[in-house]
């Protein structure tokens, strides 16, 4: 394989790549060595510390968090596409009251963290009367925190349709809103669902904010677990990889629609938000 | 409104923690960026898979499970470091997978002409490096380095609630001793969107400078 930075190994830069190799291999190994020692000289690696890992009620625990994080995921992604679809529309909209204020709103959220809107809900909410059920005090903020970085999304989607597409509709005598949702829409969806997969392993690793609000979410979920058990780096370890796994399965999604886009639509290419 | 005024200097030293948290840990972001990077575009396929591990790793699990997991964890084995270096090292960790990824986004995009060109009039590897793929590569990659770094700047805020008293944080505890939410809430808001504009501001200055359209 030659690249902008190698030409094909010759039989010098073969030998090199073969000494790279088992230097790289040799680093690794070392790295994981040296992780291992340091936990097993901390007595983390007793197997009387792994062995409630091998036992169905921890994992059906765990699970338990995972489902109530899949629910709040689910629900958070349902409620800011909904509210990006909205905005992204608002801001490409030809009236003005309404394009100001979209694009404002988007400007504005996709710079403010998200924890500091989970306080707001938190702290600031009840002392107006509005004390949110717990599963809400998760979802609102993160909405209102992804609804904008779907707007952006969703805009790109738009804006990716050509021209043409619009004339035809209105040509052919729908109105805007029905060119937007009988043509528009439908193949902007299409094109910007790699996206909002990829934004989806986003949007659930900000679950995770479950851990502030105390949602029994996965990682709050670990945190009662290790405080139980008193396993805490094994606990949170099986967390991670919970996450990984799900995560890295939504990603390798992502990559596949977004593969099997470039066949359908050749020579076409989304700025992602 | 006078809320803000009368404990002025606590949000004042949480935001400079913010600032500290969000510079630190992006500087080193970019070095360990730099390094996977490197792993990522090598001809050697062990390091390439040791690149690709570390940035699906990192972009797949949430930075509040890292920052937990180090808080807690890292004095189980032994392990013990300040809250805030601790905070900063955990970030930049995560960061650093992101920005691997722009900038190696940076280094596909230059096309195979420019470096065969380069080894074709006898530049070496690094002076076709330095003067050919890099200046190319770092180009396309302003803006989104940019919004790295303004992600670095929200991300910052995770922070707080593994401990570190930063901007989110301080303004939490103000709020719980004053119970005015608004003013101290909008007042931190707006300043993560004033380091986001200048952010933003910068790398479109950049941008406007260094672009080569093609």
């Amino acid at each position: 394989m030659s690249t902008a930075l190698f030409d094909e190994p010759g039989p010098r830069a073969r030998r090199r790549i073969r000494v790279a190799t088992v230097l790289g291999a040799v680093a690794a190994i070392a790295l994981a060595a040296l992780a291992v020692r340091q936990f097993a000289a901390n007595g983390q690696l007793d197997a009387a510390r792994w062995q409630p890992y091998a036992t169905w009620p921890m994992w059906r625990y765990l699970l338990d968090g995972l489902w109530s994080t899949a629910l709040a995921a689910v629900v958070t992604a349902a409620l800011a596409m909904a509210a990006g679809i909205m905005l992204a529309l608002g801001r490409l909209s030809h009236r003005r009251w309404v394009r100001l204020p979209a694009a404002a709103y988007v400007e504005v959220v996709r710079t403010i963290p998200a924890l500091l809107l989970v306080y707001v809900v938190l702290f600031a909410l009840p002392r107006y009367g509005l004390d949110l059920p717990l599963f809400w005090k998760l979802v609102v903020p993160l909405a209102v925190s992804n609804a904008a970085a779907f707007a952006e999304i969703f805009r790109a989607g738009i804006l990716s349709v050509e021209r043409g597409q619009t004339e035809a509709g209105l040509a052919v005598g729908l109105t805007r809103f029905q060119t937007m949702r009988l043509v528009v829409l439908p193949q902007a969806a299409r094109r910007v669902l790699p996206s909002i997969v990829s934004q989806s392993v986003g949007l659930l690793k900000d679950t995770s904010l479950g851990f502030v609000v105390s949602y029994a979410e996965l990682l709050y979920s670990g945190k009662v677990l290790a405080a139980y058990n008193g396993l805490l780096i094994q606990t949170y370890l099986v967390v991670a990889l919970i996450y990984l796994l799900v995560n890295l399965s939504l990603s390798k999604l992502a990559r596949t629609l977004e593969a099997r886009q470039r066949l359908a639509v050749p020579k076409r290419r989304l700025s992602r938000a | 409104m006078s809320v803000l005024f009368d404990h002025l200097p606590e949000l004042w030293q949480g935001l400079i923690v913010t600032l500290q948290l969000t510079a630190a840990s992006f500087a080193g972001a970019a070095v360990l960026a730099v390094l996977v990077t490197a792993l990522r575009v090598s001809p050697v396929r062990v390091l390439r898979a040791i690149g690709t591990a570390y940035v699906e790793a990192f972009q797949n699990l949430p930075l509040l499970v890292l920052l937990v997991l180090a808080v807690f964890g890292l004095p189980e084995i032994g392990i013990q470091a300040g809250l805030l270096p601790t905070a900063i090292v955990v970030i930049a960790v995560y960061e650093a997978a992101y920005l691997a990824e722009a900038l190696r986004s940076g280094v596909n995009a230059v096309s195979k002409g420019q470096g065969e060109a380069a080894r074709a009039i006898g530049l070496t590897f690094s002076q076709s490096l330095r003067h050919v793929i890099l200046p190319q590569a770092l180009r396309t990659v302003v803006q989104p380095i940019g919004n790295i770094f303004i992600a670095t700047a929200m991300n910052t805020s995770l922070a707080a609630a593994v401990g570190v008293v930063d901007l989110t944080a301080a303004a939490n505890r103000v709020n719980l001793a004053e119970a005015q939410p608004i003013p101290i809430f909008v007042g931190a808001g707006l300043a993560y969107a004033l380091i986001a504009a200048c952010a933003g501001f910068v790398t479109g200055r950049l941008e406007r400078r260094l672009v080569i359209l093609r």
